[in-house]
């Protein structure tokens, strides 16, 4: 479970995040959903400790994050995983190399075993064909994909994705979300992602938290989004001309 | 001016992040090897053909100013290794180094930062700014006497060879000049100041790139700003050693 409570930023005396209390389950896809520039990644990045709160406190299970040491904080930051928006890949690495150093970093495993831990992961996302490649060689669907196994790859207890399908074809964004539902449920994992994809949300959004003009506007799940009585969500979620197509059916039936 | 000392601050701030200690020693080692190859003997050719040239004009313009009778022709020779020795193969030969591998370094870590990965890198818990600026500093502090020593060997054989085709001063006076009054000192002199340069290219590059901000026109910014702290500052301390080392 993550949880914040009170969570104020700033940037440069303008406020990007206003009093924000929220709780994020374990074993399920939370998303964190809004339109852009609402502060969705900001909150994601303040959550996973690359963006210090001006006040509030994060809670990672029973650990206060915010009032944690240097060390403490490096040992929780070991059992984050997080999947950029661009993937992130190192470049000058390949894919196997890349799914492979924070195993090198953090674990006194022999060789062997490590190998056997990166064609795993690599299997698990089908990329068992691409560990040689560099990420400039690979296409966006792949780059999600080796992302996603460097992000398994030390058994995350909590799993953190910045707008992990922007930038791929629907069909591959279905799979990327499919992978990273099935690994939340795979490892019983607490995953967010951040997405303002609407096929992400009524796919995978087990709870998600709508984030307005830097505050909380609605929080819920997939199950109820489509009757929520709020304006600006409705906004958000009927945004497109399929979704407006698709309300005026049911609303005829 | 208030700015300036918060960037010094900042810049001694990240030295003490680069030189924590390390979370693996035998990552860091087979980095270093890495970048020994990258931003070392990668460089050789480009020294080479500069000292090559340089050390032939040098000794070329030696023999056509000193046309007096009074004037020995081991001078050639002399004033050839000294030039080289004690200026070029260090002091400007880091300053081509700067263009080279600081804008290198900058751009590199700069790309790093703009796309995240420098942020992957902190959330996995690893000290970013000692995976990536630590094998870089050791290596060029390491590799670059190296490449100062084989710009003063190859700038005195560009001289030699000068002597060969043109016939401005005899080879055997040439050779002779260049062991005429040689001192040792000198070369460690020039090698030591190279070591301290290698790690002023190296750690002001990766502080520009480390720090580089928005989009790909910052990252050629941070390369160019690398560029000119890093001439400006080698040319200071240049006059430190050298006030300390010579006098």
């Amino acid at each position: 479970m993550i949880k914040c409570q009170n969570i104020f930023k700033s940037f440069d005396g303008r406020t990007v995040l206003e009093d924000i209390s929220v709780e994020f389950e374990t074993g399920k896809t939370n998303l964190i959903i809004g339109r852009s520039g609402s502060g969705k990644t900001v909150l994601l990045k303040t959550l996973v400790g690359l963006h210090a709160p001006d006040s509030g406190e994060i809670f990672y299970d029973d650990k206060c994050y915010t009032s944690l040491s240097f060390a403490e904080r490096k040992a929780v930051r070991r059992e984050v995983g997080m999947i950029f928006q661009g993937g992130a890949l190192l470049d000058s690495s390949t894919v196997y190399e890349n799914v492979r150093l924070p195993l090198d970093m953090f674990t006194n495993d022999s060789a062997a075993e490590k190998d056997k831990r990166v064609k795993a992961c690599l299997e698990r996302v089908e990329l068992s064909h691409a560990g040689h490649l560099y990420p400039s060689e690979l296409s966006g669907g792949m780059i999600k994909r080796a992302a996603i196994a460097r992000a398994i790859v030390l058994n995350p207890k909590y799993l953190f994705c910045d707008e992990p399908n922007s930038g791929l074809d629907p069909q591959t964004s279905i799979v990327i979300d499919n992978l990273i539902h099935d690994i939340t449920t795979e490892y019983n994992i607490t995953t967010i992602i951040n997405t303002h994809d609407m096929n992400s949300v009524m796919e995978i959004g087990e709870k998600i938290v709508y984030i307005h003009q830097g505050k909380k506007w609605w929080e819920g799940s997939k199950d109820i989004i489509l009757q929520a009585d709020n304006q600006e969500l409705n906004d958000f979620v009927f945004a497109s001309a399929m979704a407006k197509r698709a309300k005026a059916n049911i609303s005829e039936k | 001016m208030f700015k300036f000392l918060a960037v010094i601050g900042r810049y001694f701030m990240l030295m003490g992040k680069v030189f924590s200690r390390p979370e693996k020693a035998g990552i860091y080692y087979r980095r270093v090897l890495a970048e020994i190859e990258g931003l070392g003997i990668n460089s050789i050719p480009l020294v080479a053909i500069i000292s090559i040239f340089i050390g032939a004009v040098i000794a070329l313009q030696m023999a056509l100013s000193l046309e007096s009778p009074f004037i020995p022709q081991i001078m050639i020779g002399y004033a050839t290794r000294e030039t080289m020795t004690l200026e070029f193969s260090s002091t400007v030969i880091a300053i081509i180094l700067a263009g080279k591998v600081g804008s290198n370094i900058a751009s590199e870590i700069g790309t790093m930062r703009i796309t995240e990965q420098i942020d992957a890198l902190e959330i996995m818990g690893v000290n970013s700014a000692s995976y990536l600026i630590l094998p870089k500093i050791i290596a060029t502090v390491i590799f670059f006497p190296f490449l100062a020593m084989f710009s003063m060997i190859i700038g005195v054989v560009g001289g030699y060879l000068i002597s060969i085709f043109t016939g401005v001063v005899l080879p055997s006076d040439y050779i002779e000049g260049l062991r005429y009054c040689f001192v040792l000192w000198n070369v460690f002199y020039s090698l030591i100041k190279m070591a301290v340069f290698a790690f002023i290219i190296t750690s002001i590059s990766a502080f520009c790139g480390y720090y580089a901000k928005g989009n790909s026109l910052e990252v050629g910014r941070a390369s160019t700003r690398a560029v000119v702290a890093s001439s400006i500052t080698i040319m200071i301390f240049n006059l430190i050693l050298t006030q300390l080392m010579l006098t």
